[in-house]
């Protein structure tokens, strides 16, 4: 499976990484190496073998529904580039609505 | 165009994605505090500011929610499912992914059926999945505080990490005219549940419950779906009707004159308008992938029948019963569920008012009182029990109407329950003949003709002496006593 360099550049677009076309075009054979890698998993992998997502067979891991202290304010913003109101300060972003 | 003419060419189908804040102690993967109002990032910690190297572990008692909503809805309950990550930028939150559920919701394939008009409606569930929600952002610097010209965002996390439900329907379609009013039924239906389930606060003006409204157009006649628009910021129930009759219209007026509708994300205003905001054109792709930091979640059959045990009465067949037991008309039972009272007055009977005398102070007085202090009748500081007291003091004799309205001050004023109110403000309707019978007198001698007309056996009359003791007894006599007092004297 080859990847080309504009799907490197639309993964890049995705993770907010700027590249240049000289490293799509190093990238893309790089990032096909490894995906031929993980598909050769699917070759080993039988159909009793199921997709899993974590290293340990566990299920029902929970906390109880007790507080806990938190950090204090003046902690969480001491390593903001900029506060206002006890807020973190951000710029502006365009064209999207929270 | 108006709604009757986008009625006339056009089969309405919405799409409802509620999303439901949980009121759980805690955060959903951290024990910060999950309260509405505290100072801005002092419920936060590692985890839900997405520092690196900290790890989310979840809330057993959002599960259990979950399980209960989903129960609910009418929906199965998956025997095993995973959180995932959407992966997105956005200052509102810190990790640059939101955990949520991606294609293993824990709830799936419910139904609700609403009643709208008489018509009844049957809303199919598609799904109920777990998340997150993100901070809150203030947009600042602008004259108008709308993103649009923002200078700059101010960000508080205290909100990131709360546990959401997200409901979703599937296509509604069938409900013509009566699509905004099915839609606010829908959501009100939901806000009734999860009160009653004792899962979420509900509070649509702080946010935590919330819908986003999807709504399209179909030639009549056709099947095929139009393209969409998903209107936001939709904060109360009277905005969601008003905000699909809109759309509606807009949607209508476009399709009409040849155009098209842009599939896109739509801002309401409490003015009465949407407007354009994200398109939606190009699907985004939030890389969805089952999150590696948590372990799936696997409700055992037997934990979920615990569960559905624990489910309540469904709100609408429980008014019915209450309506039928109450003996109210339907206005009369409509102007209580439109206070948001139902409750209070439920509680208000079973503290032992008859139902006429508790809808009577919540409706009237109490609505009146919460209506001038900008408060919701719940917020009171009244409980159902002191308004049964209170009517016990009034049906005792203690208090007249108008005793009972001083009475209510002080118990909102902090004063105590109904008979501390009594006792140290002296308000008992005085009916100690010897203290009536000299009043009575003065009045008699004050107002001759008066006295004449009742001796002359014109009975009426007597109001208006009565009148007068009222007024020298500062409104502490019992009228009952006072009328048969002059009676005696006169007749």
């Amino acid at each position: 499976m080859a990847l080309t360099a504009k799907e490197v550049a639309r993964l890049g677009e995705l993770a907010r990484i700027r590249l240049t076309d000289s490293e799509l075009e190093q990238l893309a054979p790089q990032l096909d190496v490894i995906l031929t890698a993980v598909a050769r998993v699917s070759e080993v992998a039988a159909t009793d073998v199921p997709p899993t997502s974590h290293a340990m067979a566990l299920i029902n891991v929970f906390r109880e529904d007790v507080v806990q202290p938190s950090l204090s304010p003046q902690a969480v913003l001491a390593g903001a580039p900029s506060v206002e109101d006890g807020r973190f300060r951000v710029p502006r972003i365009l064209g999207e609505e929270a | 165009m108006d709604f009757d003419d986008a009625m006339a060419s056009f089969d309405p189908v919405l799409g409802l994605e509620v999303h439901v804040e949980l009121n759980t102690a805690t955060k959903m993967f951290c024990g910060c505090a999950n309260q509405f109002g505290d100072v801005p990032n002092s419920n936060t910690c590692p985890v839900c500011l997405g520092l690196p190297g900290s790890l989310p572990v979840v809330n057993g008692k959002a599960i259990e929610s979950a399980i209960r909503i989903g129960l609910a809805l009418g929906c199965d309950i998956a025997g095993w499912c995973r959180f995932a990550r959407k992966n997105y930028f956005y200052p509102d939150m810190t990790k640059d992914f939101q955990t949520s559920q991606y294609d293993e919701p824990i709830a799936f394939n419910g139904m609700v059926e609403l009643e709208v008009d008489g018509e009844i409606f049957s809303i199919e569930i598609e799904r109920a999945h777990m998340e997150e929600d993100a901070g809150k952002l203030v947009h600042a610097g602008g004259a108008t505080g709308r993103i649009g010209d923002a200078e700059y965002s101010l960000v508080d996390y205290n909100r990131a990490g709360t546990p959401l439900i997200e409901i979703v329907t599937r296509p509604i379609r069938g409900t013509g005219a009566k699509a905004p009013a099915v839609a606010k039924a829908y959501v009100s239906y939901l806000r009734d549940l999860m009160r009653a389930l004792g899962v979420s606060d509900v509070r649509m003006e702080q946010g935590s419950l919330r819908c986003d409204a999807n709504v399209s157009l179909m030639p009549k006649g056709e099947t095929e779906l139009g393209l969409r628009t998903e209107t936001k910021n939709v904060n109360s129930l009277r905005s969601i009707e008003n905000a699909l009759h809109y759309e509606i219209r807009r949607q209508a007026a476009l399709l009409a004159a040849g155009g098209k509708v842009h599939q896109e994300t739509r801002h309401w205003h409490e003015e009465g308008y949407t407007t354009a905001g994200r398109s939606k054109e190009e699907a985004e792709d939030y890389r969805y992938f089952p999150e590696p930091d948590l372990v799936p979640v696997a409700p055992s059959p037997e934990w979920v029948e615990q569960l559905r045990a624990t489910l309540p009465e469904v709100p609408a067949v429980k008014r019915k019963r209450l309506q039928a037991a109450w003996d109210f008309t339907d206005q009369e039972f409509a102007d209580i569920v439109n206070a948001d009272a139902l409750e209070l007055i439920e509680a208000t009977v079973a503290a032992g008012a008859l139902p006429s005398s508790a809808r009577k102070w919540w409706l009237t007085e109490l609505a009146r009182r919460a209506n001038e202090a900008g408060l919701e009748l719940a917020q009171l500081a009244i409980t159902p029990g002191q308004v049964a007291a209170l009517q016990e003091l009034v049906d005792a004799g203690t208090l007249n109407d108008k005793l009972a309205r001083q009475v209510i001050d002080g118990v909102l004023a902090g004063e105590g329950d109904p008979a501390a109110v009594v006792a140290g403000r002296g308000l008992a309707v005085v009916s100690d003949d010897g203290a009536l019978a000299a009043a009575v007198d003065r009045a008699i001698q004050a107002n001759p003709d008066v006295a004449a007309k009742i001796r002359e056996g014109k009975v009426a009359a007597a109001g208006a002496l009565i009148g007068a003791v009222m007024k020298e007894m500062r409104g502490q006599a019992d009228a009952a006593r006072v009328r048969e007092l002059i009676l005696a004297r006169l007749g």
